[in-house]
């Protein structure tokens, strides 16, 4: 098991080489001066020079590249051209937002989609079973900012349950202001969810083994949950992961309806005032999350799948 | 139905002594489908005593299976219909509610079905499964129930019971995953046990041992079987009384013996006459067809004798040397070499013009991957292989598709080599097409030709394959490998999958097209018995090398090699008079050909006993 880990492991590094690697070239590619940018256009040339020679954008390529991945292995990711302040300090100061975000919509998501699933898939053509498959289809169909904005017009501006902006100070206070945008993200979650669980569940309670569980006398409940769902668990923890991934992009949209601090809104705001130190840091950070995720669900399948845990 | 008489004595400490443990009185199950109701059992009956075995014995959809499953209620009720009677000691369990269903399921009739594989839950230990049927009822629990587990690992005779409870099923070899199903079922002491195709997965070594022990713990525990199979050999093998089914119709039941003795209806005396009996081709030096019975009369027409259709004269038409072909198993970050399958190891045999070897061994051996290094699927790592003559291994792409003309293959799965949306015509006309042998038009006629020939109307040309039977299908893949009028055909498994009755058809027609374009076979297969009447001459596989190699007559009559006589013996004899004989069975599994990286393969000697047959030299660690 530790061996499989050190594998897992082992592969996260050429795809964290090939992230910077992208970043590094999108920033380069990318239109637009950042010398101009930084320094305005009523810059002279000689303030432009310096700016480049100071930045070093001068250097070659791949020297350029060097520093900058010794820049992100120092947590080094500059200073931002707008705000001075270090891009590494504008990104711990949003990251937690970003983050309860992400785990709170996936925790209402999981909680509200495994059941509507489980409930779809033992009331097969039936009218829960219809329900559900309906719920599923409005939630791949709306977009999350919209559903975001009405949400935010219902509840916060209209009936005023829920706050209008910021992202809280204090545990129980940071809950409050995370639960609608939460819920928006987690609404497309559950219908994603709901949707993998029926499909998984129908499919295995078709195995043979499930037959077997019934030719033994178990009840009906443990048939369903214990050999079930037990085994329907691996395709939906390979979803989840997915869903994950994307309810982290899903935030960028969600911060910026709900005008809260997180990762997306910095490089929303980072790419509109083409503050490229921040874009970049932004962008790595963003990266490895996702690096991360999948490392984070290579563990979770030791924890459902007994036969990695036994190699 | 008025006898309930049982082969071995009834006795006294049985619930209901003398009464059945199970009455099936006209049971009828009917299957919900698009357009109605369709009836697969129609009204079938009969009892199960204590302490005996009722074969229930038929072809692929004659409803034996369904049989099963509607005593134990396992159908889903909102797509099926069952009525009737079953009575379990007496009391109905078709009216019985859920709740008691469930404690009779498990508890009073257990359940063992073909593939453990698939019938055990991948993510639950052995031990854990065993248990849970135990706990279910209330028998053990906790801790106990997990000592009872182990207990009965030990009772199905698993080696180190305690250490295996623990292990996952994939961990498992076949056979041992079949016992521990046998386990589970007998678990909570049923007074029946359903076993549907127990063996029919199973290697024919590992399916002795299993039948042995489903023989041995009735002994123990004195339930009732009901024992579902396709295959006479293993009815004659375990069965004191057999029911025959066909078309979910009871044709013919009775005492073992006597169907075997005198079958009274046609379809059975077809059913026995097409199983293949090891033995039977003694003293005949030239393969042989099946008998063939009239399905409508009865009359059994005995096989004529067939000419000789060897060449021996000539150049082999199929020549391989040293054959070696082994795969690393890799691990690590850099793929570092751990082991290797030893899959064919220095492989050496001739295939004459118009003559039939077979490779036979259980799964593992080798003998397909050797058929597919022949055709060059897979690349060999050593050896020579000359077709006509020609090293077939020097041989460019080009030139080796060109060669492809003279040695085709068929496959086992006839569903899985035909592509559901070209019509048969097309696929059989395909090959011929490709190598540019002649117009459309010619193809046409070649097609419809060929499917006169496989015993086909050559109407359906026009057709999809999904509109045909297995054996038809069959035969459609065999039409397809002739179009090309290739020398040598390798047949992989291509009769294991069929019914008895087809696969004794399918057997004639190979040897009719053999006797008419002096084809040569390359026959793989696990069925020692079809070996034994088409083959002219027989490879015995063992690890990925030919531990015996001689004429059919000589090794069957004559097997020198353990393995070979241990591979004999565990064929079922369709003679039910040696039932009551204890056969000795060696408890072994099918050893693995993985060895370390490191590992030289011994240099082999081979002895001859007669001439044309030789035997490998073995070592000392062979016990039958």
């Amino acid at each position: 098991m530790a061996r499989y880990l050190l594998l897992r492991l082992a592969d996260a590094v050429p795809t964290v080489f090939l992230v910077l690697l992208l970043v590094f070239i999108a920033m380069r590619i990318l239109p637009g001066d950042p010398a101009i940018a930084a320094l305005g256009d009523m810059a002279t040339t000689e303030q432009l020079q310096l700016f480049r020679e100071r930045m070093g954008l001068n250097d070659p390529l791949w020297l350029q590249f060097i520093n900058f991945v010794k820049g992100v292995l120092t947590l080094d990711f500059g200073t931002s051209m707008m705000s001075n302040q270090s891009v590494l300090g504008l990104i711990l100061y949003n990251l937690p937002y970003t983050i309860e975000l992400t785990i709170v919509a996936m925790l209402i998501g999981i909680l509200l989609g495994v059941p509507l699933g489980v409930i779809a898939a033992t009331n097969r053509n039936k009218a829960p079973d219809s329900g559900v498959r309906a719920f599923s289809l409005i939630g791949y169909a709306i977009p999350d900012f919209y559903l975001g904005a009405l949400l935010l017009i219902t509840f916060s501006l209209n009936l005023g349950w829920f706050p209008i902006n910021g992202g809280g100070e204090g545990f129980a206070d940071r809950m409050y202001h995370v639960f609608l945008p939460a819920l928006t993200l987690a609404f497309v979650k559950a219908a994603f969810i709901g949707r993998l669980t029926r499909t998984s569940l129908l499919e295995v309670l078709s195995k043979d083994y499930v037959r077997t569980a019934r030719a033994k006398g178990a009840k009906e409940n443990r048939v369903i949950y214990g050999h079930g769902l037990r085994n329907a668990l691996l395709p939906i923890t390979t979803g989840l992961g997915l869903s994950t991934l994307a309810t982290l992009s899903g935030s960028v949209a969600i911060e910026m309806v709900f005008n809260r601090p997180g990762i997306g809104k910095l490089l929303i705001s980072a790419i509109a005032e083409r503050d490229y130190a921040v874009i970049q840091g932004g962008i790595v950070v963003f990266a490895m999350f996702v690096v991360l995720i999948n490392l984070m669900m290579d563990l979770v399948y030791i924890v459902v799948d007994p036969r990695i845990r036994m190699k | 139905m008025t006898d309930t008489g049982t082969a071995s004595s009834p006795s006294l400490d049985t619930p209901g002594n003398g009464e059945p443990v199970l009455s099936v009185r006209d049971l009828k199950t009917a299957f919900r489908t698009g357009t109605g109701w369709t009836q697969i059992v129609k009204g079938i009956s009969f009892d199960i005593g204590a302490r005996e075995t009722l074969a229930v014995v038929g072809e692929s959809g004659s409803g034996k299976s369904v049989t099963a499953l509607s005593i134990m209620r396992l159908l889903s009720p909102e797509t099926s219909r069952i009525e009737g009677s079953v009575r379990l000691g007496g009391r109905e369990l078709l009216t019985l509610p859920e709740a008691q269903m469930r404690m009779v399921r498990g508890g009073k009739i257990g359940m063992v079905f073909q593939e453990a594989m698939t019938s055990l839950n991948p993510l639950a230990s052995v031990g854990d499964q065993i248990a849970e049927a135990l706990s279910i009822h209330g028998r053990f629990t906790g801790a106990a129930a997990e000592a009872e587990a182990v207990r009965m690992l030990e009772r199905v005779r698993i080696p180190a019971a305690k250490a295996r409870a623990r292990n996952l099923p994939h961990n498992l070899s076949g056979g041992m995953r079949q016992r521990v199903m046998i386990a589970m079922a007998l678990a909570c002491k049923p007074q029946l046990l359903i076993a549907d195709e127990p063996t029919t997965a199973l290697d024919v070594t590992i399916q002795a041992q299993i039948l042995q022990l489903i023989k041995e713990l009735q002994r123990e525990e004195g339930m009732g079987v009901l024992f579902i199979t396709h295959d006479m050999g293993v009815v004659a093998e375990i069965a004191d009384r057999t029911v025959v089914m066909l078309g979910g119709e009871v044709v013919e039941q009775g005492q073992t013996e006597d169907i075997f003795a005198a079958a009274q209806s046609p379809y059975t005396k077809t059913l026995i006459a097409a199983v293949p009996r090891l033995g039977s081709m003694t003293g005949k030096g030239q393969p042989e067809h099946f008998p063939v019975v009239d399905r409508k009369t009865g009359v059994l027409r005995p096989a004529e004798s067939r000419p000789d259709t060897v060449d021996h004269a000539g150049q082999p038409v199929l020549s391989v040397r040293n054959l070696v072909k082994r795969f690393d198993l890799t691990s690590g970050l850099f793929g570092a070499v751990h082991g290797r399958v030893h899959a064919v190891e220095n492989v050496s045999f001739d295939l004459q013009a118009g003559e039939t070897l077979s490779l036979v061994g259980e799964s593992g051996c080798g003998k397909s991957t050797t058929g597919r290094a022949i055709m060059r699927l897979i690349e060999p790592q050593g050896g020579a292989i000359s077709i006509d003559g020609t090293d077939i291994l020097a041989l460019d792409k080009a030139r080796m598709r060109d060669m492809r003309r003279h040695i085709q293959m068929i496959f086992q799965d006839p569903f899985a080599s035909l592509n559901p949306r070209i019509r048969v015509g097309e696929a059989i006309a395909e090959p011929y097409l490709t190598h540019k042998l002649g117009t459309r038009q010619e193809a046409r006629a070649v097609v419809a030709d060929l499917l006169e020939r496989v015993g086909m109307d050559p109407q359906v040309a026009n057709r999809y394959p999904q509109q045909f039977s297995g054996g038809q299908r069959q035969r459609i893949c065999i039409a397809r490998a002739l179009s090309l009028s290739p020398k040598v055909i390798v047949a992989d498994e291509s009769v294991s999958g069929l019914d008895v009755s087809i696969k004794a058809q399918v057997v004639n027609l190979l040897l009719d097209l053999q006797q008419a374009f002096g084809l040569s076979y390359l026959f793989i297969s696990h069925d020692m018995a079809v070996v034994e009447r088409m083959s002219h001459r027989v490879a015995v596989m063992y690890l990925g090398e030919i531990v015996e190699l001689g004429p059919s007559a000589a090794v069957f009559k004559n097997p020198q090699h353990p393995y070979t006589k241990r591979l004999i013996s565990a064929v079922p004899i369709p003679d039910p008079s040696r039932r009551a004989q204890v056969r000795k069975v060696a408890n072994d599994e099918v050893r693995s050909p993985i060895r370390p990286a490191d590992y030289v393969p011994p240099q082999r000697s081979y002895r001859e006993v007669s001439p044309g047959h030789v035997v490998q030299e073995w070592e000392g660690d062979w016990k039958m």
